[in-house]
C-alpha cells in the first residue's frame, strides 16, 4: 500500500508583463482611476449641457426684451417676476394647470393601481411578463400619433366618444379641459402603473395571506396592509404623472381647444419675448420642487 | 394565556374522546392547473386532529403536507372534500372568517407596523378596545420572551425573534387551531433545537391544537403527539412517533422516518424464514463481541464489514451480509475512537438484534 505521492507539476510562470497588463493591474488596483473614468462622460454631460441649459432659463427670467428690436437686454430685472405674480390670468392659468396635472394623477392612480394589483397578485406568474410588455406596448408609438389618435376620440362631432354615448342622449366630452385630462391620462397611465406593478411585485403574497389569517376582509387587508406598503410606489409613480403633465403643451393645443395651460403660454411668447416665457416656465419648475418636497419623507424617491 | 395554561393542558390530556376533533378532514383533494397540465397536490386526504395535540404533517416536499395546512386555514379551496373545525363545516369559509391562526415559513410579519402593532393586528381587526388590545398582545409577547421588544420593527429582529413574534401574533387571537407552516424551516440548528423545544412547551402551555408542517423527520418526531406522514398527496401512516418509528406500515414510511435498513427478500428467507420486505433499525443492531452468546430471542447475521464512517458521536457500519444485501449498523462510540474503527474495515463479523425489532413493511 506504499505509494509515493508524485509531486505537483511546476507552476505554470506568470504571463509576461506588457504596458497593458501593467495598465489594467493599475486601474484594477486604484479605485480614484477607476472612479474617474466611469464617471467623467456623464459628469461632463450633465455639467455643459444639462445644468448649463437650466441656468441659462433661470437667468433669461431675470432679463427684458428691447420693445423696438425684440433683442433680450442682459440687464437684471425683476419686472417679469413681478408682472406674472401680479397678473391673475397667470394665476389662473397655474391653477389650470396644477388642476389638470392633479385630475390626471387622481385617474392614474384609479386605474393602475387595480391593474398593478392584478398584474402583480392575480394574473399568472406566466402570465405577467405579457402583462407588462403590453403596459409598455404604447409608449413605443409616437405621442403625436397618440394625441392625434385622442383627437379623433373626443371630437365632439364624428369622435368615437360622442358616437359612443349618443344613443343614451349624452354628448360627447369635445376639446377643452376634460379632453386634455382623458388624453394625458392615457399617455402617461404606464408610468404610474410600472412602480406600482414593481412595489407590488417586492411585498410577498404571505402578508395578504397573514392578514386574512389574522380576520381582515379583503377590503381591511387592502387598506392596512397593501395600501401603507405600496404608498411609496404609487407616490413615485404620481412624480412621472404629475411632473410629465405640469409640462406638457401639445396635447392642449390638439385636444384643448381654447384651454391655455402654462406650456401653451411658454408657447406662444418665446419668439416675441423670451424672458417672460423663461419666467412662466419657472412655474412648473416650482411647483414640482414644492412637490418633490412633500413627497421625499414618503420615501417615495426611493421607489423611482 | 399563561394562567389558564395547566388546566386546559390536563383536561386535553383527560378526555380527548369525549370532545369533537379539532379538525376533520374527509376525503380532501386538491387539484393545481387545469385541462392538460393538472396536478393532484392533494389526493383523498382522510384526518382527525385531536383537540389539543401536537399533530405533525411530515412529509417530502411536493407530498402535498403544505397545501393541506393550507387548505385548513382556507388560503386554497379544496377541489372536493370537506373541512371541519370542532364538528363544523368551514369547507366554503374563507380564512378571516375561520378561527384558526397560522405562523408562516417566511413569518410574514408586517413590515410597516412595530412589533407591538403586529401582534395586535388580529385584534384591531376584530375591534378589540385599545387597552384590552395593548395588554393581550403585551402578554403574549411576554409569553414568548419578547417583553421589551414592542416599539422595534420586525426589521430590527433577528430570524429567532421574528419567528416568536410571528408565534406570538397568532396565539394573541386564541384559536382553536394553530397551524405552522415550517416555522422553524430558516433558522439555524442550535436555534432550532431550542425553538422545538420551547414551541413544545409553548404547546403544553396553552394547551391549543397545533397542526405542525416540516420535511424534517428529527422534528417531528421529537414534537409531536401524532405524525401524519405524507407521500405524493396521500397519507401514508398516522401515529405516535413511536408507531411511526418503530412499526412504519409502509416501505415509504421506512425510509423516509429514519434510515431504512431492508433487508433483501433473500435475506429474509434465509436469516428470518420470512418472505416479503423487512427491516430492521440500524441503531438496533449491534457488533457482536468475541465470546458473547446468542439468546432465543435474538437473531444473527454473518457478513463483511465494507465500510466504516466515523461520526463523532457513533460510527457507521456498513456490513455485507453472506445471505445477500447490505445492512447499516450505527454504534454508539463508547469506547471507539476514529483510529480504532479503521481496521474494523474488511474484517469478518456477526450482526446481533432483537427479534422484536424487526418489522415488516408494505
Amino acid at each position: 500500500m506504499t505509494t509515493t505521492l508524485e509531486r505537483p507539476p511546476e507552476r505554470t510562470p506568470l504571463p509576461p508583463t506588457t504596458a497593458r497588463r501593467r495598465l489594467s493591474a493599475f486601474v484594477f488596483r486604484s479605485r480614484r482611476t477607476r472612479l474617474f473614468s466611469l464617471l467623467t462622460p456623464p459628469v461632463l454631460w450633465l455639467a455643459l449641457i444639462y445644468f448649463t441649459a437650466v441656468f441659462s432659463l433661470l437667468a433669461t427670467a431675470f432679463f427684458s426684451v428691447d420693445s423696438f428690436t425684440n433683442a433680450v437686454v442682459r440687464t437684471f430685472t425683476t419686472s417679469n417676476i413681478v408682472q406674472v405674480f401680479s397678473e391673475p390670468a397667470y394665476w389662473r392659468a397655474t391653477g389650470l394647470t396644477v388642476g389638470i396635472a392633479a385630475s390626471v394623477t387622481v385617474l392614474c392612480i384609479a386605474l393602475g393601481l387595480p391593474m398593478a394589483f392584478f398584474m402583480a397578485k392575480l394574473a399568472r406568474r406566466r402570465s405577467r411578463g405579457l402583462l407588462v410588455a403590453l403596459v409598455i406596448t404604447p409608449l413605443w408609438a409616437s405621442y403625436l400619433v397618440k394625441v392625434y389618435a385622442w383627437q379623433s376620440m373626443v371630437a365632439p362631432e364624428n369622435g368615437v366618444l360622442a358616437w359612443f354615448v349618443r344613443p343614451f342622449g349624452i354628448s360627447g366630452p369635445g376639446f377643452g379641459t376634460p379632453a386634455i385630462v382623458l388624453t394625458l391620462a392615457y399617455l402617461w397611465l404606464p408610468y404610474m402603473i410600472l412602480p406600482i406593478y414593481a412595489g407590488l411585485e417586492r411585498m410577498p403574497d404571505s402578508l395578504l395571506d397573514a392578514s386574512s389569517d389574522l380576520g381582515a376582509r379583503p377590503w381591511r387587508t387592502f387598506r392596512s396592509v397593501v395600501m401603507p406598503l405600496v404608498y411609496p410606489s404609487v407616490v413615485a409613480g404620481t412624480i412621472f404623472t404629475f411632473s410629465l403633465s405640469m409640462g406638457d403643451y401639445i396635447t392642449a393645443q390638439i385636444v384643448g381647444g381654447k384651454v391655455q395651460m402654462l406650456g401653451n403660454i411658454v408657447y406662444q411668447n418665446y419668439a416675441a419675448n423670451l424672458p417672460f416665457a423663461a419666467t412662466i416656465g419657472l412655474i412648473p419648475i416650482i411647483v414640482m420642487l414644492i412637490y418633490l418636497a412633500l413627497v421625499r419623507r414618503t420615501g417615495a424617491l426611493e421607489n423611482l | 394565556m399563561t394562567s389558564q395554561s395547566s388546566t386546559t393542558a390536563a383536561a386535553a390530556d383527560g378526555d380527548r374522546s369525549a370532545r369533537p376533533p379539532a379538525v376533520t378532514l374527509r376525503g380532501l383533494t386538491k387539484v393545481f392547473g387545469s385541462g392538460g397540465t393538472e396536478v393532484v397536490a392533494v389526493d383523498n386526504v382522510d384526518l382527525e386532529v385531536v383537540d389539543g395535540e401536537f399533530l405533525t404533517l411530515l412529509g417530502p416536499s411536493g407530498s402535498g403536507k403544505t397545501t393541506v395546512l393550507r387548505m385548513i386555514a382556507g388560503f386554497e379551496i379544496s377541489t372536493s372534500g370537506t373541512i371541519r373545525l370542532g364538528g363544523a363545516d368551514v369547507t366554503r369559509i374563507p380564512p378571516f372568517d375561520r378561527d384558526v391562526n397560522t405562523v408562516f415559513q417566511d413569518y410574514a410579519l408586517f413590515p410597516h407596523l412595530t412589533v407591538q402593532q403586529n401582534v395586535e393586528y388580529g385584534l384591531r381587526v376584530k375591534g378589540v378596545g385599545k387597552a384590552d388590545r395593548r395588554a393581550r398582545a403585551s402578554e403574549a409577547l411576554a409569553g414568548v420572551r419578547l417583553d421589551g421588544y414592542g416599539a422595534r420593527k420586525p426589521t430590527e429582529l433577528s430570524g429567532g425573534q421574528r419567528q416568536r413574534v410571528a408565534l406570538a401574533r397568532a396565539l394573541v387571537n386564541r384559536p382553536k387551531v394553530l397551524l405552522l407552516d415550517e416555522p422553524l424551516g430558516a433558522l439555524d440548528l442550535k436555534l432550532r433545537e431550542e425553538m422545538q423545544v420551547e414551541l413544545k412547551a409553548l404547546q403544553r402551555q396553552v394547551g391549543i391544537t397545533f397542526i405542525f408542517v416540516t420535511h424534517d423527520q428529527e422534528e417531528a418526531l421529537t414534537m409531536s403527539d401524532r405524525i401524519a406522514v405524507f407521500n405524493k398527496g396521500r397519507i401514508e401512516q398516522v401515529g405516535s412517533p413511536a408507531e411511526v418509528y418503530e412499526r412504519p406500515q409502509t416501505q415509504f414510511v421506512a425510509g423516509f422516518v429514519g434510515t431504512s435498513n431492508l433487508l433483501t427478500p433473500q435475506a429474509a428467507r434465509t436469516l428470518l424464514g420470512q418472505d416479503g420486505h423487512w427491516a430492521v433499525r440500524p441503531e438496533k443492531i449491534r457488533l457482536l463481541a468475541e465470546g458473547e452468546p446468542i439468546g432465543p430471542q435474538q437473531r444473527s447475521a454473518a457478513g463483511t464489514i465494507g465500510e466504516v464512517v466515523y461520526a463523532g458521536p457513533s460510527t457507521r457500519f456498513l456490513v455485507d451480509l453472506d445471505a445477500g444485501g447490505r445492512l447499516t449498523v450505527v454504534q454508539q462510540n463508547l469506547r471507539l475512537s476514529s483510529t480504532d474503527v479503521e481496521h474494523y474495515r474488511g474484517n469478518r463479523t456477526l450482526l446481533l438484534w432483537d427479534r422484536e425489532h424487526e418489522f415488516r413493511v408494505g
